[in-house]
C-alpha cells in the first residue's frame, strides 16, 4: 500500500528545493513522539503498541534482537510505512501520519540506511556538494558555482566526519567505515533536525567503531539522533539512554546499566548474546 | 574551484580542453597549409579528396562526442544515435536539394527530381521553408532535438533504462530506416537525397568549398566539445555521474533524475544532428542506410575504443576507427567487420578504458611518479 502511494506521488517527489529552516516546534516538549503505534504485515504485528519519546538534542540508542521492529519503526517515522493505528508527531506541530516521504524529509528528518551508498566516481567533496540543500532544478544546477559559503559549509562537515584530508579523493577508494561517515556527512549537508541512523557500525573495524561513537555523540545537542544498533559494545561506548525493543514494543528503557540488569532484557536479548559469547 | 563567471567558459580553465583545442587547431592549420600552399604532386600535398575525408572524420568525431556525453557520463547506452545524425543529415539534404532549383534532370523549378519522377505535382508541406538556409539549419537542431525530447520523455518517465533503453533506441532507428525507405515518405526512398550542387551559394564540387566545409566541421567539433565539457564539469555533470552510478540514491537526494536525463539526451541528439548536417554536404548524399541499426552500434564501438567518459577519447576513437575502415575497405572490403570486431575484443580485454585510458595512465605516471595513496593514513 505504501509502495503504491509513493508510486502515485512520484511526480511530486522531492520538491524541497529551497533550504528551509526546519519549522519544527519543540517549545512544549519532545522532538519526536510515538504513541500506541501498531503495524501488522499479514496479521503479524511487527510493531505493537509502541510508545517512544525523543527529546530535542537527545542521542538515543535503540537495541533489540533481529526482527524486533527497529527498521520498521524508522520506516514509520520517515513515512515509508503507514501504521494501522497510533500517533506520530514531530515536535508539537507536525503530524507525520498526514505527510508523505519527501514532505517528512523536507521537515528535517534525515535517514541513513544500513547499506552505505555514496557516489564512488565523485570525490568526497563532490558527494557532499550534491547532497547540499539547494535549488535542484536543471538550469540552476547547470550554472551553480561553488562560492565561499558553500565551501565553508562543506569544510565544516568534512571536519565533523573527519574526511578533510581525503576531500579530493574519489569516494570509491574509501574504506567501508569512511563511506558510512561520508553518508552521515551527506545527511548533515541537508541540516536535519533529527537523524535516524540504522546499524552504522555493522562491518566496521574496532577503531572505526570508536570514531563513529565519537562522531555521533558529537552530533547530539546540535541535532537529535536515533541510532539503531545491535552491537552492545558500541551502544555501551555511546553511554546514553537506551531503549530495548522486543516484538514490536518497548521492553525496557534507561541507562545501559539499568537495562542490562533488567531480567526481562537479559532473557530476550543480552542473555542470548551472552550465550553466544560463551560459546 | 573555478574563477570563471560563466559556466560555458569553465572548460577553458582546464588543461585537457586546451590541449584538445590546440591539437585540433594545429591539425586544421596543417591540413589547410598542405592543401593550399604545397603544389600538387609534392609528397606532402594534401589532396581535396583527403581534405574531404578528414572533414568526414571530424563530423564522425562530433557524433562520437554526442554519444559519449550520454553513455559515458549519464550511463545511457544509446544504440540509436545514428537516427539523430541521419535526421540532421536529411534536414541539410533537403536544403541542398532545394538549392538545386531548376538545374535538376527534369528542370522543375521547385520539385526535386525524385518527386517529378513519382509524378507529384506539388511540394509536400514538410518541405516548405527548406529553401531558406536559416530555417533548414534550425531544423538540423530542432528535428533531432524534438524527437529526442518526445522519445526521452516517454522512456525516462517510465524509468526505462539499461539494456531495455538500448533495445528501444535500436528499434527507433530501425523503424525510421524502414519509413525512410518508402518512396511515399517524400525523402527520396532508398536513393535518398543526392546530386547536390551548392551550399550558401558556394559550389560543392570546388576544392575551396570542401576546405571550407572541413574547417567548419572542425569549428563545430571544437564548439561541441567545449559545450559538452562545460556540461560535464558543471554540478549538473556531477549529478549525471551520480545518476549513472546510483540512480535511486540520486533521486533520494532530491534530483529529478528523469529531467536531467532528458535534458542531456536532447542536447546530445542535437549535436548528433549537427554532425549529420556537416557530414552530408561532404559526402554528397544522405540515404536511409544512415539509420541502419548497425551504424548506431558502430558509433558506440568508436567511443568504447577511444575510451568512455573523457570526450577526447570519443574523438580519438572515431578518427582511428574510421581511418582504419578507409584503409581496410580499400584493401580488403570483406574483412572490415572482422577487423572491427577483433579490434573491439582486443581493446576490451587489454585496454578496458580505451585509448584515452592509456594516455591518462602515462600522463599520471609522468606527473606524480608513483600515484599510490592509502586511505587509512588520513582517517587516523
Ligand atoms: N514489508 C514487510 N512485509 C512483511 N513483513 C515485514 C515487512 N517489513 C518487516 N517485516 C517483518 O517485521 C518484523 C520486524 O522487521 P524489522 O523492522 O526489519 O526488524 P529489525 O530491523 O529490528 O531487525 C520482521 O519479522 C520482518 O520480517
Ligand atoms: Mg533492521
Amino acid at each position: 500500500m505504501s509502495i503504491l502511494r509513493s508510486l502515485a506521488s512520484r511526480d511530486r517527489v522531492f520538491d524541497f528545493l529551497v533550504p528551509v529552516e526546519s519549522p519544527v516546534d519543540v517549545r512544549h516538549g519532545p522532538i519526536l513522539y510515538l504513541e500506541d503505534v501498531t503495524v501488522s504485515f499479514d496479521g503479524f504485528k511487527a510493531i505493537n503498541d509502541l510508545n517512544l519519546t525523543i527529546d530535542d538534542g537527545e542521542l538515543r540508542c535503540i537495541i533489540g534482537p533481529n526482527g524486533a521492529g527497529k527498521t520498521t519503526m524508522m520506516d514509520i517515522i520517515t513515512g515509508k510505512t503507514r501504521p494501522d493505528s497510533g500517533q506520530v508527531w514531530f515536535g508539537s506541530r507536525h503530524d507525520l501520519l498526514t505527510m508523505n516521504e519527501p514532505e517528512i524529509a523536507s521537515l528535517g528528518i534525515g535517514r541513513k540506511f544500513q547499506k552505505p551508498t555514496v557516489f564512488e566516481a565523485l570525490t568526497v567533496f563532490e558527494n557532499l556538494e550534491l547532497a547540499m540543500a539547494a535549488d535542484k532544478r536543471i538550469l540552476p544546477t547547470l550554472t551553480a558555482r561553488i562560492n565561499g559559503e558553500i565551501r565553508d559549509r562543506i569544510d565544516e562537515i568534512l571536519e565533523i566526519i573527519g574526511l578533510k584530508p581525503l576531500h579530493a579523493r574519489p569516494a570509491g577508494i574509501l574504506s567501508h567505515g569512511q563511506k558510512q561517515w561520508l553518508e552521515i556527512g551527506m545527511l548533515l549537508m541537508q541540516r536535519p533536525r533529527l537523524l535516524l541512523v540504522d546499524e552504522p557500525v555493522a562491518g566496521m573495524t574496532e577503531q572505526e567503531m570508536e570514531r563513529t561513537a565519537e562522531l555521533l555523540t558529537g552530533l547530539a545537542g546540535k541535532q537529535s539522533v536515533v541510532v539503531v544498533e545491535h552491537d552492545m559494545g558500541f551502544v555501551r561506548s555511546i553511554a546514553r539512554k537506551v531503549t530495548v525493543l522486543h516484538q514490536g514494543s518497548v521492553l525496557a528503557e534507561g541507562s545501559m546499566d539499568q537495562v542490562s540488569s533488567d531480567p526481562r532484557v537479559i532473557e530476550v536479548y543480552l542473555g542470548a548474546e551472552a550465550e553466544e559469547e560463551t560459546l | 574551484m573555478d574563477s570563471s563567471r560563466l559556466w560555458l567558459l569553465r572548460p577553458f580553465g582546464e588543461r585537457s580542453t586546451l590541449i584538445f583545442l590546440g591539437v585540433l587547431l594545429a591539425a586544421m592549420t596543417l591540413v589547410t597549409l598542405l592543401h593550399v600552399a604545397v603544389p600538387p604532386g609534392h609528397p606532402l600535398y594534401v589532396s581535396a579528396y583527403t581534405v574531404n575525408l578528414s572533414g568526414k572524420y571530424l563530423s564522425y568525431a562530433l557524433l562520437a562526442v554526442a554519444v559519449d556525453l550520454v553513455w559515458g557520463y549519464l550511463g545511457i547506452l544509446s544504440l540509436g544515435h545514428g537516427a539523430f545524425f541521419a535526421l540532421g543529415g536529411y534536414a541539410m539534404g533537403m536544403y541542398l536539394m532545394r538549392q538545386i532549383g531548376d538545374r535538376g534532370v527534369y528542370g522543375h523549378p521547385e520539385l526535386p527530381d525524385f518527386m517529378v519522377f513519382l509524378n507529384w505535382d506539388s511540394l509536400p508541406w514538410y518541405w516548405y521553408g527548406f529553401d531558406m538556409a536559416w530555417f533548414a539549419f534550425l531544423m538540423v537542431l530542432l528535428v533531432p532535438g524534438a524527437l529526442a525530447l518526445v522519445f526521452g520523455f516517454l522512456a525516462f518517465r517510465s524509468r526505462v533504462t539499461g539494456v531495455y533503453l538500448s533495445i528501444i533506441t535500436q528499434a527507433l532507428t530501425f523503424a525510421l530506416m524502414l519509413a525512410f525507405f518508402r518512396n511515399e515518405m517524400g525523402f527520396g526512398g532508398n536513393n535518398g537525397l543526392t546530386d547536390f550542387r551548392e551550399i550558401l551559394g558556394f559550389n560543392l564540387r570546388s576544392s575551396e568549398t570542401r576546405l571550407g566545409l572541413f574547417l567548419a566541421t572542425g569549428v563545430a567539433l571544437a564548439l561541441g566539445y567545449v559545450l559538452c565539457r562545460a556540461i560535464v564539469t558543471s554540478k549538473l555533470g556531477r549529478v549525471c555521474v551520480a545518476t549513472r552510478d546510483a540512480e535511486a540514491r540520486t533521486r533520494f537526494l532530491g534530483y529529478r533524475v528523469e529531467r536531467f536525463q532528458l535534458f542531456v539526451f536532447t542536447v546530445s541528439a542535437m549535436l548528433a544532428g549537427l554532425a549529420g548536417a556537416l557530414y552530408v554536404p561532404q559526402v554528397g548524399i544522405i540515404n536511409p542506410s544512415e539509420f541502419s541499426p548497425l551504424f548506431s552500434i558502430e558509433i558506440v564501438l568508436w567511443v568504447a575504443l577511444g575510451g568512455r567518459a573523457t570526450l577526447y577519447g570519443a574523438v580519438i576513437g572515431a578518427i582511428l576507427v574510421n581511418y582504419a575502415k578507409t584503409v581496410f575497405t580499400g584493401a580488403m572490403p570483406d574483412a572490415w567487420l572482422f577487423a572491427l570486431g577483433g579490434l573491439f575484443v582486443l581493446v576490451t580485454v587489454f585496454l578496458p578504458k580505451g585509448v584515452a585510458g592509456l594516455l591518462a595512465l602515462r600522463l599520471r605516471r609522468r606527473r606524480d611518479g608513483d600515484g599510490s595513496f592509502s586511505g587509512k593514513e588520513a582517517s587516523a
